[in-house]
């Protein structure tokens, strides 16, 4: 068909015909307003002349679907707009289903939210055994539902508890676990994928049913589940934060997965959930985290710097973990310390993240000849990047770096992980003080998604940006601070905690003051946060960035007694197996959550004056993936801004 | 013939790791890979720039059979650049040397990656030849019934005693003697008694410990297990060896009467040896600095009943093609596979007889000055890695012979099967 952009109708002989979306001037498919309307005129099509068999499936070398256009979905200006956008996909899908002739989506990729209920619309789907192909429905991290067809479609592909462990957590399926789960019909070699999409769409066979068990629960005992469900959701997230969750699992139970059903003034309607500042603060989040993931991109012009081998001096928890994640996202590593002896729990520690994330024994074999031992420290004269991560002393990081430097390959990034120690002190013992640069991690290094990539006032502009193409290559969020004490996050952080011991201090009991910033939104409590961070490393940054203000007495009081947290045990709470022992708190008091964001906020407000990051949106960004300052609040500027306006 | 040196540029290896009646903590490929790694991280050149990776290994494991190439990719040297694998038994890592050679005297290769490896602790159990019968019928057996009568027919000692792979790989399977076999023939022809061959054993780790004590083994790279534990230096050395001792272990080859016992051999180990080997082009391409040169090379073949005497019948073409005497070289290493047998090259070449007979020489060669004989230690003390010593003594005898200022040394290995390889080594 002439007048359609971004699909491909190709028939075969034999009555077969193959639908390819490859939308145009895009590297990924993603179901924009137009997309959707030529899928429809495709439908169209195979009415007048169907075919007999139809294989959907993608015209990009890499990816299914991406899912729906986000940024349409930024510019919806009612709740009007947003039912409309619902009803276009819920309706175009329904046709889908429902036509005479097999259809079969053909999966290879990354399969999102829309392009996941498209699949599921077609009577058989086939996925390709291969790393890259994940399927998800990851609305509800953007505050949103899948309501495409998805609430009611994968319970009945795949069974309740299954959907909604992807529905309401956002996590994907891996191409065997879509097969086992019975999403997919099939997982197949690429090699074979043609042949497979073509066997199987013209085979007759039934669609797939679900076991008896499951059909069950998907019907009659649909109320038992959804409130089995609700009580998991209540741990995660509050109703009041995040109303999506909540959203599906009504939509499932009550209206038949259909969003358009539940009635407006419901806290569960699309109504509720379009005026909800939830989903625009999560969407926020997604362009957010997309203008970190820009940082470091390849430019024109530019030969795009593309680290092979990371060599990391500094065997410790931060250095070793360093190296582990390098070495999961392809890189070689040399990992250096004094002695073997000291490297050896480092290769114990990535040797069991290994087994964890990898799995497959031959695998973790790759991934552990790429971790190489080095206590001698040859690796720093190969490297494409040198990390420091040993212990805070200026005189010997200064030494090291000065022998680095005279080893390294001269276009080698020289860098620090240094939180507390001044850049520019450290600089002073290179011959060319600007090579180096700061790469601070933040603790855990596989949980923790921002990296802050550090400027010193004489760094090099193409060494940053070598600094921040690394991060971006082992896929953390980069952010651009200039150096100051704290940089952004423990800036940030180290004042909040500060009050927050204060508050101890007065006589509040740690869980109510914990409870004012959960309840907030925060994903841990200032003093269990400080508790996570160590009390000794909670009083050595509260010096540095504190300046003469006193400490607060308890926590001189804990860390005096050989209290330092969760690491020895006991803090301010007593850990059992790494749990800390709370006691019930009451509701927090009025005006805690004010008192403690406060010094929080002006924080970050300095931050952004003061230019150690370039705007606000970049301390909103920095603040959530380096803090997890809550999500649905938009970050901490973004939050006050919006108070404001509200006050005014 | 002239020999054009080709240049060893560095050398690297595993510790010795003494299989300990279980297989041990790494495979063949991890001792390789680690190796590998370790040695170059610290070249100048990237792994994917070698023309070639060559590997030694007289016991690949079924999962590995060419092993050369399963470590080159797990090395890192990308999908480029070819790996194979040699065998030659004992002198499987110097044959692995020599084909680097070879290649690079030719012009196929500039640079290349040879060495040698075996897990002899890995060395798989098989089934007997009653037992692959009986599963061979098992398997074509149709009805339940014929799967019962055999079933019935099953002897369990034909299960429970499997062959040991190792003891197979160190019989020789003309002659049918097992190598420590061999070593009695040796100490029979020669007169060497019990003590001498204790004492010799005693004193290759005496020489082990003060050279680990030293650090004369700068060479072995540390490994470390999943677990975090810390393999540093070769592991079946005794600081406790003693005449006393050594004096209590029974004869293990020539059971009761014989001389050879498990004490006055090397030992059964796992490791694996690399050594990076360029030509005179490739030197001044990559601005390598060389540590030594291969200035000659030899293999010899003999009666695989004598086969401990496979040095000499190596060595000795080598020194009267340089014109040299046995102690005009600064430096010695033959592999110690037994006492007996180093013991034994030792009476040859003093032996007029013997030099006449088997090597058509007017006279002896004389006397070897033990105090140049693998001055560090031997495979008594080190361990046997089978595929790995030959790489391992060339590369040892260069460490040598730059920390005492010598020039020229001799590092010569005896061969299961009867043969001898040798390898004539320069300091540059």
């Amino acid at each position: 068909m002439s007048d359609m952009k971004h699909w491909r109708i190709e028939r075969e002989a034999d009555g077969l015909a193959w639908l390819v979306f490859d939308k145009a001037g895009e590297s990924a498919n993603t179901l924009s307003a137009e997309a959707m309307r030529e899928l429809a005129l495709a439908l169209d099509e195979f009415e007048r002349d169907p075919p007999k068999g139809l294989v959907i499936r993608s015209g990009k070398s890499a990816g299914f679907i991406a899912g729906a256009d986000i940024g349409e979905f930024t510019q919806l200006a009612s709740a009007a707009d947003a039912k409309a956008l619902v009803e276009r996909g819920w309706t175009l899908f329904n046709r889908l289903a429902a036509v005479r002739y097999p259809t079969l989506a053909l999966i290879r990729g990354h399969c999102m939210g829309g392009g996941t209920e498209l699949a599921l619309a077609c009577r058989y789907r086939i996925v390709v055994d291969e790393p890259g192909t994940r399927i998800a429905l990851p609305e509800v991290m953007l505050g949103i539902v899948p309501g495409w067809g998805g609430m009611l479609r994968l319970p009945r592909t795949i069974g309740p508890a299954a959907a909604f462990d992807m529905m309401l957590t956002g996590r994907p399926l891996s191409a065997r676990r879509a097969r086992q789960t019975g999403f997919a019909d099939e997982c197949v070699p690429p090699r074979v994928m043609e042949n497979a999409a073509r066997m199987k769409v013209r085979s007759g066979a039934p669609p797939r049913a679900l076991p008896f068990l499951q059909k069950i629960l998907n019907g009659p005992l649909k109320g038992l589940v959804a409130a089995q469900a609700r009580k998991q959701v209540v741990k995660r997230a509050r109703p009041e934060h995040y109303p999506a969750p909540y959203a599906i699992l009504d939509m499932w139970a009550n209206h038949g997965g259909n969003a358009l059903a539940v009635p407006d003034g419901k806290p569960t309607s699309l109504d509720a959930i379009a005026a909800s500042p939830t989903t625009q603060n999560l969407v926020r989040v997604y362009y957010l985290r997309e203008r970190l993931r820009g940082f470091g991109k390849p430019e024109n012009n530019i030969e795009h710097f593309m680290p092979k081998h990371l060599h990391v001096i500094g065997a410790g928890v931060m250095g070793g973990d360093i190296a582990a994640w390098g070495v999961l996202r392809g890189l070689t590593v040399t990992l250096q310390d004094q002695s073997i002896e000291r490297i050896a729990p480092a290769i114990r520690r990535a040797a069991a993240a290994f087994k964890k994330k990898l799995r497959d024994d031959a695998q973790v074999r790759f991934a552990l000849d790429r971790l190489i031992p080095d206590p001698a420290g040859q690796g720093a004269r190969r490297a494409d990047l040198v990390i420091e991560a040993i212990f805070e002393d200026l005189e010997t990081k200064r030494a090291l770096f000065a022998g680095i430097e005279a080893i390294a390959r001269p276009d080698a990034v020289l860098a620090t992980n240094t939180s507390s120690l001044r850049l520019e002190d450290i600089a002073l013992a290179l011959k060319n003080p600007s090579r180096l640069i700061g790469i601070h991690f933040f603790n855990p290094v596989a949980k923790m998604p921002l990296v802050e990539v550090v400027e010193g006032a004489d760094s090099d502009p193409a060494m940053l940006k070598k600094g921040l193409a690394f991060v971006r290559a082992i896929d953390k969020l980069p952010l651009p601070v200039k150096s100051a004490p704290g940089f952004l996050v423990n800036a940030v952080l180290a004042p909040y905690m500060q009050e927050a011991m204060r508050c101890l201090d007065e006589g509040m009991a740690p869980e109510t003051v914990d409870e004012a910033a959960l309840a907030f939104g925060m994903p841990l409590g200032p003093i269990e946060l400080a508790d996570t961070v160590g009390l000794d490393v909670v009083v050595a940054a509260g010096q540095q960035l504190a300046n003469a203000a006193a400490p607060p007495a308890k926590l001189m009081e804990r860390v005096a007694a050989g209290q330092l947290g969760r690491k020895t045990g006991r803090g301010f709470y007593v850990y059992d197996k790494g749990k800390p022992q709370k006691n019930a708190s009451g509701p927090a008091p009025d005006g805690l959550a004010e008192r403690l964001l406060r010094p929080f906020l002006d924080a970050a407000r300095r931050c952004v004056e003061q230019g150690v990051v370039a705007d606000a949106d970049l301390a909103d960004a920095g603040v959530i993936f380096g803090t997890g300052f809550a999500p649905f609040r938009g970050g901490p500027l973004h939050y006050e801004q919006e108070r404001g306006k509200g006050t005014a | 013939m002239s020999f054009k040196p080709v240049y060893i540029i560095d050398g690297a290896r595993t510790p010795f790791l003494k299989a300990r009646n279980a297989p041990g903590p790494f495979s063949a490929g991890d001792l390789a890979a680690a190796a590998g790694r370790a040695l170059l991280a610290r070249q100048p050149f990237a792994a994917e720039e070698l023309d070639e990776v060559i590997l030694g290994c007289a016991s690949p494991s079924p999962d590995e059979v060419n092993i050369g190439r399963v470590a080159a990719l797990r090395i890192g040297c990308g999908h480029g650049v070819p790996g194979w694998t040699v065998m030659r038994n004992c002198a499987s890592g110097m044959q692995a040397l020599d084909s680097a050679i070879a290649n690079i005297h030719t012009g196929r290769s500039q640079l290349a990656l040879a060495g040698g490896v075996d897990a002899l602790s890995r060395a798989p159990l098989l089934y007997s030849r009653a037992m692959v019968l009986w599963f061979a019928k098992m398997a074509q057996a149709k009805t339940l019934g014929q799967k019962a009568a055999l079933f019935a027919k099953l002897k369990p000692g034909a299960l429970l005693s499997p062959v040991i792979g190792i003891l197979k790989g160190l019989t020789d399977p003309v002659v049918g003697l097992l190598m420590g076999q061999t070593a009695e023939n040796l100490a029979w022809r020669f007169g060497i008694t019990r003590e001498q061959m204790d004492a010799f054993s005693v004193r290759s780790h005496q020489r082990a410990v003060a050279a680990q004590d030293a650090g004369h083994y700068d060479e072995v790279m540390p490994l470390i297990d999943r677990d975090g534990a810390v393999y540093a230096a070769d592991d079946g050395v005794r600081r406790d060896s003693s005449m006393a001792g050594l004096a209590k272990l029974k004869p293990f080859f020539d059971k009761k009467y014989g001389k050879v016992t498990p004490g006055n051999s090397s030992q059964i180990t796992d490791g694996s040896v690399w050594l990076i080997l360029a030509s005179e082009e490739a030197v001044a391409r990559h601005r390598l600095q060389p540590i030594g040169r291969i200035a000659d090379v030899q293999w010899a073949g003999l009666d695989p009943a004598q086969m401990g005497l496979g040095p000499v019948h190596a060595a000795t073409p080598i020194l009267r093609r340089h014109g040299l005497g046995l102690n005009d070289l600064d430096a010695w290493e033959i592999n110690e596979a037994f006492a007996a047998q180093v013991l034994g090259c030792i009476e040859a070449w003093k032996d007029a007889d013997w030099c006449r007979e088997q090597l058509g020489l007017d006279a002896p060669l004389g006397v070897l000055d033990e105090e140049k004989l693998n001055v560090d230690g031997g495979a008594i003390a080190l361990g046997h890695p089978v595929g790995a010593s030959g790489a391992r003594i060339v590369l040892h005898l260069l460490h040598v012979l730059r920390r005492n200022g010598g020039k020229r040394g001799m590092a010569t290995i005896c061969i299961g099967g009867g043969q001898g390889g040798a390898m004539l080594v320069e300091t540059v």
